[in-house]
């Protein structure tokens, strides 16, 4: 192979640096916005040269985002990026790659190519910009909209059970699984990063506002007014609590499910101690739980994060021990490797 | 080894012969056959094989649904075709002799295992009356062995379980047709013992029953059924056998090497393409990546990333793939990067016949995508070329920055045939050139990028990620000419429209002009495509053998035409068109040349055998 130019010195950038020059065509008031700006400005703490930066999307306004990171892009069909993405971060094991979309692109259409991609652990960092509604399509309910909805398609009410993304994200087997929301710029960058450092497929979940077809759909939990009493931070080797003084807390029952106490009726002690290293995904998922929609208790953070081999590390592994074991390919042995006969 | 295997020379010499070796779907006839065509092929005749199975791996025991069969002919000279009638057939059961005695020549050699004809397997074939036995076969020879008791027997001395010693009895049939045909030993016998290498008493019950049916042969009085095929005048030079689906992997293996930069295989099993995933996944030392992807969708998708991080993106599949991956495709097209698509045929539509071979996909290859989507298109034309094919379709994708569909079909696919290994020194190159630099300045003078800025083959660079200073997006929207924004502009659309076609049809410059085979003066042209080559020139020999005159003209490019294909057509009175399709070629080029192309089609899962075509462009050539 040609040499394939990898940046090794990374020079000091912006995030103007990180911004194309391309008009963003947003609804104004988008929560698109905030997540973009959040990740222009977060880019440059990264330690990764543009070139080597990769935002591969699908189909709908979430995934017109690569359009407007001055770095690699692709913008490709509707669901598929995931799949897209995972041979690109199989081909070239040192890029970073990106997927964004929306939750009727990775949850619907691309549903099959979201869960393969976090059970094989690409290496590939999947954005899922969750607002509950189709938006480019101008407004039909999606797999994350709350049964009984009423929208252009459903007008007496949508019959559909949703999907949990978190929940569906675990039981894919996903390595790395999050939460986030667009109204707090700073939670999402630490996820992000978070995502971002983690070796395997990670898949974060962004609540995000469409202020056209689903307005305030998490006004309820992620407002600056709402959120001590209902976003639940999720911390790594602390006990799971929330409220002004933290004296709301999550215990596990005798079933395992997740259930929302008054910690000083049960003692701090049966709070759960939140372990993102856990193996098991049981914990995890009861915390996913929680929450059927955004009006209740939501955690927030990151649920899971577990080292598993990594995908295209393993690819290349088995083709370097190929190569040891058979040495390199040698094409005028293969074309003589069945039985031959001279005439 | 030695040519001389005969050495009382008692066998009479024949040119060629056609054996068909047919059983139940676990009698193991393809391997039955696919070791008479390797020892064959060592020994040097020229060969050419039909495996015809069906999609069932075990099929209901001794129906005619479950009968397997491998047909294969021999020669001392070249041949094109697996034959039209078979001169012999193996029936291993009453279910094999009913479904493919109809195909056996007038006269010809039934060899059955009498063992299976018994009352539950003629009822489950469909007899009233045992056909051994009510005269039936009264104008064949039939030649009646037991080959399960004969077997049996000689596995008794060895410890192995009865059940078990009768499943060896297709060696027993292979020992004996080894023997009618002089077919030289030691390649059979090597191959049990590396075949079986961790079971020794499978081997010891395979030898026997392989030793067993030769000296069968030998001592029974069959001695007038004893030839020998000597082995074909082929150009000199190291051969092998080979079928479709392995020349194409090894093809693709060396367009990778010859482009000097990695494969990447994405690829979901199905039938009739998934010996390329398995043979590509053995080759990893060659920097092959194989996916084994969660649909067909995935498969060319990860194929695309691939191509879009500078790697060749392959995926293949057969026509259901095609029709899930239309809409990648399409994104290929649009975002012109490299990508190789295989198209293995088979019968259509919706499932079809899956282990059946069928030339329907061309209409599909060409068409099979929203809007205006234009793809070159390579065609395979018989077991070994597929790997020429393969490396073509390659140079045209990373050269054209195109994706290309390269059809092949199930019969190529598990075809065998000799093949001259090539000089890889002699194969063409695959230049890359990936873009590095900044191609065009800004306002203030800076130099910026432009994906969509293109060269005098109107080709846009291939700039691929990590590479500093032209970074840049891409997607499946309509980009403006030159700098690849997001344009809706409607004159930009025409114009982008225009480029795409054009740029497909520039490539008409760079790919062979067709050659006419036969009498250029003849009043009659037979066009094909595909893997009727072996039968429609099996055919066309017979005719000018006879002193009539027919030519024959070969399509390996379907997208765009040899640019000669046009004015070549129009100096033949008529134009016939063979297709295993209801006339797909003969449809597009009546509408590109306007010339009154007539159809010979075939859909019946199998090849046209060269004697159809005889006849049927016989009438044409004497009208």
């Amino acid at each position: 192979m040609p040499e394939t130019p990898v940046t090794t010195e990374v020079p000091e950038t912006s995030k103007a640096d990180w911004t194309s020059d391309q008009e963003v065509r947003w609804c104004p008031g988008c929560g698109d916005y905030s997540i973009l700006t959040a990740v222009q400005l977060m880019m440059p703490d990264l330690g990764v040269a543009r070139e080597n930066t990769v935002f591969v999307s699908g189909i709908g306004c979430a995934a017109r985002f690569p359009y407007y990171m001055n770095t690699y892009g692709m913008h490709s069909i509707h669901g598929r990026s995931p799949a897209i993405a995972s041979g690109l971060a199989i081909a070239r094991p040192e890029l970073d790659v990106w997927v964004v979309g929306g939750d009727g692109d990775m949850l619907s259409i691309g549903g099959n190519h979201l869960i393969h991609a976090l059970r094989r652990n690409v290496n590939i960092k999947i954005l899922l910009f969750n607002n509950q509604i189709y938006g480019l399509t101008k407004g039909q309910y999606s797999p994350t909209s709350e049964p009984g909805k009423v929208t252009k398609s459903s007008p007496y009410g949508s019959l559909d059970q949703p999907f949990n993304p978190v929940s569906v994200a675990l039981g894919a087997e996903a390595s790395f699984v999050a939460r986030t929301h667009d109204m707090d710029r700073k939670h999402m960058q630490a996820t992000f990063r978070r995502a971002h450092e983690h070796k395997g497929a990670a898949l974060v979940e962004v609540f995000q506002n469409c202020n056209v077809f689903n307005d305030g759909a998490f006004d309820l939990i992620t407002k600056k007014a709402n959120r001590d009493n209902m976003l639940i931070d999720l911390k790594h080797g602390e006990p799971i609590t929330f409220g002004e003084n933290g004296e709301r807390g999550v215990m596990l029952d005798a079933s395992g499910c997740a259930v929302l106490v008054d910690v000083a009726d049960v003692g701090v002690e049966r709070i759960v101690v939140h372990d993102e290293l856990q193996p098991d995904p049981s914990v995890a998922f009861a915390l996913s739980r929680l929450a059927s929609n955004p009006t209740q208790p939501t955690p927030m953070g990151v649920f899971r994060s577990v080292d598993r081999p990594e995908y295209a590390e393993a690819t290349s592994a088995q083709l370097a021990a190929a190569q040891q074991q058979h040495g390199p390919g040698d094409l005028h042995a293969l074309l003589h490797s069945l039985p031959t006969w001279e005439v | 080894m030695t040519n001389t295997l005969d050495p009382k020379n008692e066998a009479q010499d024949i040119d060629q012969v056609i054996v068909r070796f047919a059983g139940d779907s676990g009698d193991g006839m393809q391997l039955t056959g696919d070791r008479f065509t390797s020892a064959s092929a060592l020994f040097g005749n020229d060969l050419a094989t039909l495996p015809d199975f069906p999609a069932e791996i075990r099929a209901p025991q001794g129906t005619l649904a479950g009968v397997s069969a491998f047909q294969v002919q021999i020669s001392n000279h070249e041949i094109t075709t697996p034959g039209d009638a078979p001169n012999v057939l193996v029936a291993m059961n009453p279910a094999a002799l009913k479904s493919d005695l109809g195909r056996l020549e007038a006269g010809g050699t039934i060899i059955v295992n009498t063992d299976a004809f018994e009352e539950r397997n003629l009822t489950k074939a469909g007899y009233v009356d045992n056909p051994l036995e009510d005269g039936s076969l009264a104008g064949y020879t039939v030649i009646e062995v037991q080959m399960t008791t004969l077997t049996k027997e000689v596995a008794k001395d060895l410890g192995v379980k009865p059940r078990d010693a009768e499943r060896s009895k297709n060696f027993f049939a292979l020992g004996l047709l080894s023997w009618m045909y002089s077919r030289p030993l030691d390649p059979t016998l090597e191959w049990i013992d590396a075949k079986f290498s961790s079971r020794p008493e499978v081997v010891a019950s395979n030898k026997a029953a392989f030793h067993a049916g030769h000296a069968y042969g030998e001592t029974a009085e069959l001695s007038e059924h004893h030839y020998q095929v000597r082995p074909a005048s082929l150009e000199s030079g190291t051969y092998t056998s080979i079928n479709g689906n392995t020349a194409l992997s090894w093809g693709l293996i060396a367009a990778g090497q010859q482009a000097a930069i990695p494969l990447f295989l994405g690829s979901y099993p199905i039938t009739p393409a998934s010996d390329i995933l398995h043979e590509l996944s053995k080759h990893k030392n060659f920097g092959v990546r194989t996916f084994q992807a969660e649909d067909e969708i995935a498969a060319v998708g990860a194929a695309l990333g691939a191509s879009y991080g500078g790697h060749i993106g392959i995926t293949t599949t057969s026509g259901p793939g095609i029709a899930l991956k239309g809409e990648t495709i399409g994104l290929a097209i649009s975002l012109e990067l490299p990508l190789v698509v295989i198209d293995i045929q088979r019968g259509g539509p919706s499932t079809g016949l899956p282990t059946k071979t069928e030339a329907s996909d061309l209409m599909m290859a060409m068409y099979g995508r929203h809007g205006e989507a234009p793809m070159p298109i390579v065609a395979a034309y018989n077991p070994s070329q597929c790997f020429y094919a393969a490396i073509e379709a390659v140079r045209i994708a990373v050269k054209y920055r195109t994706p290309v569909m390269l059809l092949s079909d199930g019969y190529l696919a598990n075809g065998s045939a000799p093949w001259k290994i090539p000089d890889v020194t002699t194969l063409p190159e695959i230049p890359v050139d990936y873009a590095t630099e900044p191609n065009q300045t800004n306002e203030d003078g800076e130099g910026v990028f432009w994906p969509y800025l293109r060269d005098d083959n109107l080709v846009r660079p291939w700039a691929i990620p990590g590479t500093p200073g032209l970074m840049h997006r891409i997607g499946g929207l309509e980009k403006e000419d030159g700098t690849g924004n997001v344009s809706y502009s409607p004159e930009n659309h025409a114009l982008m429209t225009d480029i795409r076609e054009a740029r497909i049809a520039k490539i008409a410059d760079d790919i062979p002009l067709v050659e006419v085979e036969g009498d250029a003066d003849a009043s009659v042209c037979v066009l094909g495509w595909g893997s009727t080559w072996g039968a429609i020139t099996g055919a066309v020999r017979r005719i000018r053998d006879r002193g009539d005159k027919i030519a024959h003209v070969h399509l390996t490019h379907l997208n765009p035409f040899p640019k000669n294909l046009g004015e070549v057509l129009a100096g033949f009175d008529q134009v016939i068109v063979p297709e295993l399709n209801l006339g797909q070629l003969s449809k597009l080029v009546r509408a590109e040349y306007l010339v009154d192309a007539q159809s010979i089609t075939k859909v019946m899962g199998q090849p046209f055998t060269a004697g159809e075509l005889e006849t049927a462009l016989s009438e044409a050539v004497r009208a």
